[in-house]
């Protein structure tokens, strides 16, 4: 019974001393205390109790602040990683970070592992704020069991990002882990589990972002997956299901780690990932500057932050971006970034279906997301990756309303049969099923070709459009001359002829533009003026997609 | 407003007509938007008068009412700038992808002529005479370079009673000709460099002849020009190779490969005597102009007058170079050349029967419109002027802004758009030549020349400040340019001095030019400034100003200890917030940074302690990296905090890629020539391909003793700067 009362006051003080203890709590607790008085214990006794108390809640403390020790530490230093802490003091400002269930520790007794316990575990969890608004980080650590996942750990991250949904939050992952806690068995595998059921319901409500710094192997890749969006480290990060060595032995292929499933292999081969930063301290800088483009969930507003670029600046250097000759290529992103707020442009992807360009930027302030086909690779048609690679970045935005602003310069879709087979009708529809889903203000420019049923696809007017431009060399069309004359003029020996007049009806803005698809023709040294107009008129835009539990986009 | 565009002698495709077609009225019509906001007459001012306050003509005096230039780009609309002050109409002709090109909406009219190749538009006589036809322009005045100096051209346009503005073809004919004019200028006693007077006949008669001069020997192609086809033999070897890649490129240059060879004078300053004939028998010299700060034979900066010359060598060269003239009965503005070695004695080079590039700093210290002189000359009238009414007047000083790399051989050629172009014109006695504008193409089917800045001053001080202010505004973005290289040498003690010849550049920068290295103050300044920059940057980021659940607790921090990598040293600085702008510590210095910190324009004009200091935010990288250009280099800079600096310390140096092991393209263009293939041997410094760029053949070689792995490109490619051509095992 004493070593009740003991325990129960020890327990108590703990709770005092964390401040997690509230009255009603103690009460009932107390009541109990005061009921076992016949059992006497000296004063003295009492006070070196407290005391110990306090100094093993320190130490503790210290050790939770060492994870896996000051070895491993060094070890993770020595390959060019920082630690867990070391990169949540980056990535939050100053003195912001709040540290959540530092004292919590793994429960598994199995192969000896209740002899090693770290508190906190594997997994360092808490909220700071990134240039003064709040987010939730868990950073895990590589030198508590090789960051790998125990209930203990997965716990810890359900908890913040349980919180996160609470407040209305965004969710930053840092994964650097080995895996599953083999030792834990299936407890590890349904911590995951309860990770990716909480990643899919914050998903649309909650921005969450992983930053793969380490090792992310076997079923830990689903939560970054998951996730809105998934950048790497250069070097040091991977992403697998399976790694070379179960590679080799099943299908007996020789690849490196780095080849599998390295940042380059990510950004420019899979698409998994959408971006990669040269080292952790880059990665981590870029993320602040990146958390910046987003409101903090799906209720609040895309962000509008100060702005020296004058709104009505006029670009000059557009007039002469679109080349003369129709087929000759050109850089979409000397139009999106002479439009956009001091050039500044964070692109998601930018190493990957390079035929169309997706990423952020301000206009007036305020973030906009930016999607354009790109002539210079591919003649910017769209393809399979392409326009998956769209159709996510558009239902981002959609979902968190930034208003997205189309630039459209694009033949068609890609012919072959490695499309076809591909399946580009599945995947071309999630693009066209983006935009006419999207709600958020839509703004398009059409600075060159619109082809067929591309045209339609890039947020064009039918997809309701707000406001949708066209540049003086616009050619909004079926398809390309040739191929229209030979269908329409089948057998026709005056080919050349025909073409010309074909050109003269429908290789420019009119037809287009007598039938109200594009809402006037623009010289675009005015394009930025006139966005931002609209941007400001489209502030409070409300449409609503009828009642459903929820769409079914074609996957 | 832009001109109308006429279709001549060239049938587009279906398509770009129309669509251009559609374009160009749409341009015409449109509103207040279009009309760019260059200015089109010469207004600048010099100090209080007039830049061209010493120009004569005779009131009323009959003149051209059309003119058609036979040229593009920063020539044409130097031209076409003067005929606006005159009242005279001009015709631009262009070719396909000039159609929205400066001069080509500076024109009156405008006529195009064909596709980007200039062999195929400028170049093209019959298709420039058929736009002089249709056009009825009176006069042609060919700019320089392309028709400028073909006498077959000037020959033709006399056909058909159009004037050429520009000397008659017996003179172009005799001084185009290098043997030819070597005759006629010792004949009429202009001092002459030794030399071979007639053709080399082929590389081992090269080889002789340059024994006979002895080395070193120069070796230039005889219709050749502007450094192209030119090359410098040291011995037989040398003389080989110079001899086969110079005649390769004089014949895809000027279609004619004679070659001469005569003695190489070591050190020289190349200096020019601008000399105006008219007509009727007169003669005029114009001062000379000091060329010799060159790279490659090409011309990078021009000063007049000379610091070399005393007013007794100017008139002694001055007086040779008309006399020249008058012997091959000269009628226009042209330039004699010459070679001054130390001691003052001065050879002959060539004479250039046309308007020089460098011709605007002759303007500026004489006060004449020369190409307002060419005009009036090629309509019979007589100069005004008399010798004595030409002064040197003040100082000037061109600078070549070229868009190409200065850490590449003192540049090498680079293309792109220019993202972000703004001139200083806004600065006093500051004049920009150029045919560019923000958006334009800088294409490897042209000469790769931006601008020609032009500076003025009482005296050479005060127009190298006036050409520093110049440069550091300079807004260039999308091209490589050397802005660079001209702002280093601005300031070089050697240049400073006057101190030079055309070994400039190899002498004072003996390994290549690597930027400008900056004074421990000058460091500790560009650290104040990107302290300050990033500062401003932060705060920015917090500036929300719609995001109400931002948690209500304000940024109490108003001091911030940062650390600043420059070229990998780390300077330490305490910054703290001033009222209206920052103050940097560093060591014990202080730097106050007020002014305009925006990133609306890449300029920042700032004061530092009291002081204006122009500095440009070439590129914003994300995480505290910036390329900041001061004093005229881009220099890379990174603004850390303690922590990110602490924790910086743990990345691993990112591997350099080997590129010992492959040939790289130093450029953009077209491969002439691969000469290896896989499984060959190559030895170090053996050539492997020939790249043409910009008209030059560039020989690139291997770097080791290797095995050849893979070859990437055949000839007849083009390729990218940094593509691998070739790669070894």
């Amino acid at each position: 019974m004493a070593r009740l009362v003991h325990r129960s006051r020890t327990i108590l003080r703990i709770l005092r001393c964390h401040g997690l203890l509230q009255r009603t709590l103690s009460c009932p607790i107390q009541a109990f205390a005061s009921q076992q008085q016949h059992v006497k214990q000296s004063t003295m006794a009492s006070v070196a109790l407290t005391l110990d108390v306090k100094r093993r809640i320190e130490e503790i403390r210290q050790q939770a602040l060492l994870g896996g020790g000051e070895k491993r530490i060094e070890a993770q230093h020595k390959k060019g990683k920082l630690t867990a802490r070391e990169r949540i003091h980056l990535l939050v400002d100053e003195e912001s970070f709040i540290e959540y269930d530092m004292f919590l520790e793994h429960d598994c007794s199995d192969f000896g592992m209740e002899k090693q316990k770290y508190p906190g575990d594997s997994v360092v969890t808490g909220r700071g704020l990134i240039n003064g608004r709040t987010v939730f980080i868990f950073s895990q650590d590589f030198t508590v069991f090789g960051g790998s996942l125990s209930g203990a750990h997965a716990k810890k991250i359900c908890k913040i990002m349980d919180q996160a949904m609470l407040v209305g939050a965004p969710v930053i992952g840092l994964n650097d882990s080995g895996g599953a806690r083999i030792q834990e068995g299936v407890e590890s595998l349904a911590g995951y589990a309860d990770i990716f059921q909480r990643n899919v319901e914050s998903s649309g409500v909650i921005p969450q972002i992983s930053m793969i710094m380490g090792p992310c192997a076997g079923g830990a890749v689903y939560s970054p997956a998951l996730t809105d969006f998934t950048f790497m480290v250069k070097d040091t990060s991977y992403l697998f299901i399976t790694g070379p060595d179960v590679v080799k032995s099943v299908t007996n292929e020789d690849v490196t780690q780095e080849e599998l499933g390295g940042a380059k292999t990510h950004t420019s081969v899979s698409g998994v990932a959408h971006r990669a930063f040269e080292n952790d301290v880059d990665a981590l800088m870029n993320l602040r500057e990146f958390f910046n483009y987003l409101p903090l969930s799906n209720v609040d507003e895309a962000p509008i932050r100060d702005c020296d670029d004058p709104w009505d600046r006029i670009v000059p250097g557009l007039d002469t971006v679109v080349p003369l000759e129709s087929s000759a290529a050109y850089d979409m992103l000397d139009v999106i970034t002479g439009i956009i707020d001091e050039q500044e442009f964070f692109e998601i992807m930018p190493t990957y279906a390079k035929n169309i360009i997706v990423g952020f930027a301000r206009m007036n302030g305020r973030t906009v997301g930016i999607v354009g086909n790109q002539p210079k690779v591919a003649a910017g048609c769209l393809d399979i990756n392409a326009s998956v690679k769209a159709a996510r970045f558009v239902r981002f935005c959609d979902a968190f309303n930034i208003p997205i602003i189309t630039f459209v310069d694009v033949p068609g879709f890609l012919p072959g049969t490695n499309q076809e087979f591909g399946g580009i009708i599945r995947h071309g529809a999630k693009l066209l099923y983006a935009f006419a889903e999207a709600t958020v203000p839509k703004i398009t420019i059409i600075t060159r070709k619109a082809y067929g049923g591309a045209y339609d696809v890039m947020s064009s007017k039918h997809l309701k459009g707000d406001i949708n431009y066209a540049w003086p060399t616009a050619e909004v069309a079926v398809m390309g001359a040739k191929g229209a004359v030979s269908i329409i003029f089948r057998g026709s020996k005056n080919q050349h002829e025909n073409e010309v007049e074909y050109i003269e009806k429908f290789a420019n803005p009119f037809p287009a533009a007598v039938r109200g698809f594009v809402d006037d023709i623009i010289e675009p040294r005015t394009t930025r003026m006139r966005i931002n107009r609209d941007l400001g008129m489209l502030a409070s835009k409300t449409r609503t997609n009828p009642w459903k539990k929820h769409a079914n986009i074609p996957l | 407003m832009a001109a109308p565009i006429k279709y001549h002698g060239y049938k587009l495709k279906g398509r770009a007509v129309i669509g251009l077609f559609q374009y160009i009225k749409y341009f015409n019509t449109s509103n207040k938007f279009s009309c760019h906001k260059r200015t089109l007459c010469t207004t600048m001012r010099l100090y209080d008068r007039d830049m061209y306050w010493n120009d004569k003509s005779v009131a009323n005096e009959s003149k051209f009412e059309k003119i058609l230039i036979a040229n593009r780009g920063e020539i044409a609309c130097r031209v076409i700038k003067t005929c606006k002050r005159l009242g005279i109409k001009t015709v631009a002709v262009h070719s396909e992808v000039d159609s929205l090109a400066l001069h080509t909406r500076m024109a009156d009219e405008a006529i195009c002529i064909g596709p980007a190749q200039t062999s195929e538009s400028y170049l093209r006589m019959d298709k420039i005479l058929n736009a002089v036809k249709e056009s009825g322009a009176q006069a042609v005045h060919p700019g320089y370079g392309f028709l400028s100096e073909n006498t077959e051209f000037a020959a033709k346009l006399d056909e058909i009673g159009v004037a050429f503005i520009g000397p008659n073809s017996k003179a172009i004919k005799a001084m185009g000709d290098k043997i030819e004019s070597k005759r006629i200028a010792t004949k009429a006693q202009v001092n002459m460099i030794p030399g071979f007077d007639g053709v080399v006949e082929d590389a081992e008669h090269c080889v002789k002849l340059s024994n006979q001069i002895g080395y070193p020997v120069m070796i230039k192609a005889s219709a050749g020009g502007g450094g192209k086809g030119m090359r410098i033999a040291h011995n037989d070897n040398e003389a080989r190779t110079s001899f086969r890649l110079s005649q390769q490129e004089a014949k895809s240059s000027f279609g004619d490969d004679r070659m001469l060879v005569e003695k190489y004078i070591v050190c020289p300053r190349h200096i020019e005597i601008q000399v105006l004939c008219d007509k009727h028998g007169n003669s005029l010299w114009l001062n000379e102009r000091e060329c010799s700060i060159q790279r490659r034979n090409q011309k990078v900066i021009e000063e007049a007058p000379s610091t070399f010359l005393d007013p007794q060598t100017r008139k002694a060269m001055g007086e040779q170079a008309c006399r020249l003239a008058l012997a091959v009965g000269y009628d226009s503005a042209g330039t004699v050349e010459f070679l001054v070695d130390k001691n003052k004695n001065f050879y002959f080079l060539e004479m250039n029967t046309r308007l020089q590039v460098e011709h605007p700093i002759t303007e500026m210290i004489t006060g004449v419109d020369i190409v307002h002189q060419m005009l009036r000359v090629a309509k019979n009238h007589k100069l005004l002027h008399e010798q004595k009414d030409i002064p040197v007047d003040g100082w000037a000083i061109e600078c070549r802004v070229y868009a190409e790399d200065p850490y590449k051989s003192f540049g090498m050629p680079s293309i792109g758009r220019l993202s972000r172009y703004v001139e200083p014109t806004h600065l006093k006695n500051t004049r920009c030549d150029s045919g560019i504008m923000e958006g334009s193409d800088i294409s490897i089917y042209y000469d790769p020349m931006i601008c020609k800045l032009v500076t003025y001053g009482r005296d050479r001080t005060a127009a190298m400040d006036n050409m520093i202010q110049a440069l550091d505004s300079y807004v260039i973005k999308g091209v490589t340019h050397n802005i660079p290289l001209l702002r280093d040498i601005l300031t070089e003690e050697r240049f400073v001095k006057g101190d030079i010849s055309t070994n400039y550049l190899p002498e004072v920068f003996p390994d290549g030019f690597k930027g400008k290295v900056l004074s421990v103050k000058e460091s500790q300044e560009l650290t104040a400034l990107a302290c300050a920059i990033y500062l401003k940057d932060q705060q920015r980021c917090r500036a929300f100003q719609n995001q109400k659940r931002i948690p209500n607790v304000s940024s109490s921090i108003n001091s911030w200890s940062l650390n600043v990598i420059i070229n990998k040293a780390r300077i330490n600085a305490h910054a703290s917030k001033l009222p209206d702008g920052y103050k940097i510590v560093i060591n014990s210095d202080v730097y106050e940074i007020k002014g305009n910190l925006s990133f609306t324009s890449p300029l920042m004009e700032v004061c530092l302690n009291g002081d204006q200091r122009l500095l440009q935010v070439h590129n914003r990288l994300g995480g505290g990296k910036y390329d900041l250009r001061y004093h005229g280099t881009v220099y890379p800079v990174k603004v850390m905090d303690d922590l990110a600096f602490n924790l910086s310390q743990y990345m691993l140096e990112k591997k350099v890629l080997d590129t010992s092991a492959m040939v790289l393209a130093p450029m953009p263009g077209l491969l002439k020539s691969v000469s290896v293939k896989a499984g060959d041997m190559v030895a170090e410094n053996q050539e492997v391909c020939v790249l043409e760029a910009m008209k030059m053949q560039n020989s690139l070689v291997s770097l080791k003793v290797a095995k050849v792995k893979k070859v990437l490109f055949k000839s007849g490619d083009t390729v990218n700067e940094g593509d691998v051509i070739v790669e070894l095992e």
